[in-house]
């Protein structure tokens, strides 16, 4: 997913770099509040733990291969806006000195895997996870299913931004980049569920004191939440319903866009758009709500197989035969 | 890709190139690559003289060619897929030929960065930047980490290599997810031992 560089057109660039330049900000802000040594090394070492998990590849169906975005699974260690701090380190890292992921384009490879994978992960684990935090059956499966939506969800921002810079038409990059990454995104959700299960059995004190640490003030929550439903608007939107015209328009007119811009835009986006918009569109949208729901399933009974029994409420059965 | 020889970096070699000024090369490649990557398609010829450049100023900077060719590879099957993809789009061989040219040589330029700037000067540079504190911090950490988390994974999977003979996609699948669960508990184990160690050396 990691985006290089020449592929991204200016204004993609430039807007995917102040937002994701706001979210970081805002994060860098909440995260310093409690960077003592010893979180800062905690900090560190997530960091190197993702980037070595992102390193590793896992076997697909069909002969391709994906790796781990990890940023949901930063999020529920220590916490959703350290964790846009470490996925930005980690990202920064693999650009500087791997040349994975490209200099302009950090920007966009930011907004996608370390704003949009940790924060709305973290917002569907919490929203399933209740208050209860990571332990127990609905904590895992909340960790399952945020890392395979935040997975699609990055995946679905990439294929807008390429799309955006007129590189490829949405009907293309879209469901390619969103079919692969809902199959990547089950390894990811695997991973990430089991690397919680296996911390919760072996140092759960790792996982309690990090979510509550976390308590900002109402305006960078607002901030946050604000460039996070920005970025989505705008570079899912485009694919809800039609094609923004004015945005391309502004973007012709402003003139720095490369000349192929224009090129790719007629024909294959006029077919995917005019004809069946309706039909199509419910039908895609009944596809995806299917397969959400399917996953979710998945992912609780990826909770309910991964949960350390000791966590798990007794059964009542059980604690009648030992009284 | 198993990680030593892609985590190798050059930059502790000495050259012209290594002595220059880090922020001096940051900002340069920043320029170029931002030059490199707005270019029109029409134009995008003359980025070629610039990898050409690129690569001299590598031999320059004493990087093995062949390393440095090998780093260029590897991030090429996503740029060649839509390379690809543009050309079957009907856009023509030429905007395919951009996009690959293009972008090749940004990674090219990153890539000299890299192996010829020790990754301190790098962090020196940004928070003289005035880049968050939080961020240089987590990138001085995780680079600090790094390489101790990447030796416990490969111990393990030696470990798991001596210990198995038959690998299929469930028990690969399975064994790795318990590699990656296992050793973030390890390694958090270390680095606690090694900030505690920093702690006590005065580092805050």
């Amino acid at each position: 997913m990691h985006i290089p560089d020449g592929l991204l057109s200016a204004p993609v660039s430039l807007a995917s770099v102040a937002l994701s330049a706001v979210a970081l900000g805002t994060a860098c802000a909440r995260a310093r509040r409690d960077l003592s040594a010893r979180r800062a090394s905690t900090l560190g070492v997530t960091a190197a733990f993702v980037f070595a998990a992102q390193m590793l590849n896992f076997p697909v169906a069909g002969g391709t291969s994906g790796h781990l975005v990890g940023g949901v699974l930063a999020a529920v260690l220590v916490g959703p806006s350290a964790a846009v701090v470490v996925m930005t380190a980690v990202l920064v890292l693999q650009c500087l000195v791997f040349g994975d992921g490209g200099l302009l384009a950090l920007g966009a490879n930011v907004l996608n895997m370390a704003v949009l994978h940790p924060l709305v992960g973290f917002a569907l684990y919490r929203a399933v996870a209740g208050r209860t935090g990571p332990a127990g059956v609905r904590g895992i499966a909340g960790v399952a299913f945020g890392s395979w939506v935040a997975t699609v969800v990055a995946a679905a921002a990439c294929a807008g931004e390429l799309t955006l810079s007129g590189i490829a038409p949405s009907s293309v990059v879209l469901p390619a980049m969103v079919g692969v990454h809902a199959v990547i995104g089950l390894g990811e959700a695997l991973i990430a569920a089991l690397v919680v299960a296996t911390v919760l059995r072996l140092r759960p004190e790792l996982l309690r004191r990090a979510p509550s640490a976390a308590r900002g003030s109402a305006v960078s929550a607002a901030l946050m939440g604000l460039s996070v439903s920005l970025s989505l608007a705008l570079f899912v939107s485009p694919f809800a319903c039609t094609w923004p015209d004015g945005l391309e328009r502004a973007v012709e007119r402003l003139g720095i866009v490369p000349s192929h811009a224009q090129l790719s835009l007629p024909t294959p986006l006029r077919g995917y758009t005019v004809p069946g918009l309706g039909s199509s569109w419910f039908a895609t949208s009944m596809a995806a709500l299917l397969g959400t729901t399917i996953v979710f399933v998945i992912c609780l009974v990826i909770g309910r197989a991964l949960t350390p029994t000791r966590l798990r409420p007794p059964p009542a059965d059980a604690e009648a035969s030992r009284s | 890709m198993s990680g030593a020889h892609w985590l190798r970096s050059y930059a502790h070699l000495d050259s012209p190139v290594h002595r220059a000024p880090a922020w001096l090369k940051l900002l340069a490649t920043l320029a170029l690559v931002t030059g490199v990557a707005f270019v029109p398609v029409a134009h995008s010829i003359w980025t070629a003289p610039i990898l050409a450049a690129v690569l001299v100023v590598a031999r320059v900077a004493r990087v093995p060619l062949w390393a440095f060719l090998a780093r260029l590879a590897i991030v090429q099957p996503f740029v060649l897929s839509v390379a690809v993809l543009a050309l079957f789009q009907g856009r023509g061989l030429d905007v395919s030929l951009a996009i690959a040219l293009k972008s090749t040589a940004c990674v090219a330029l990153v890539q000299l960065l890299a192996n010829s700037t020790p990754f301190p000067e790098i962090l020196q540079v940004l928070q003289r930047a005035r880049v968050p504190r939080a961020l240089v911090v987590a990138l001085a950490l995780l680079h600090r980490y790094l390489h101790v988390l990447v030796e416990e994974s490969s111990r393990m999977r030696r470990a798991r290599a001596a210990r198995t003979w038959k690998t299929g996609r469930w028990a690969a699948w399975r064994s790795l997810s318990s590699v990656v669960a296992i050793s973030f508990v390890r390694s958090v184990a270390r680095v606690e031992r090694i900030a505690a160690a920093m702690r006590a050396r005065g580092w805050s």
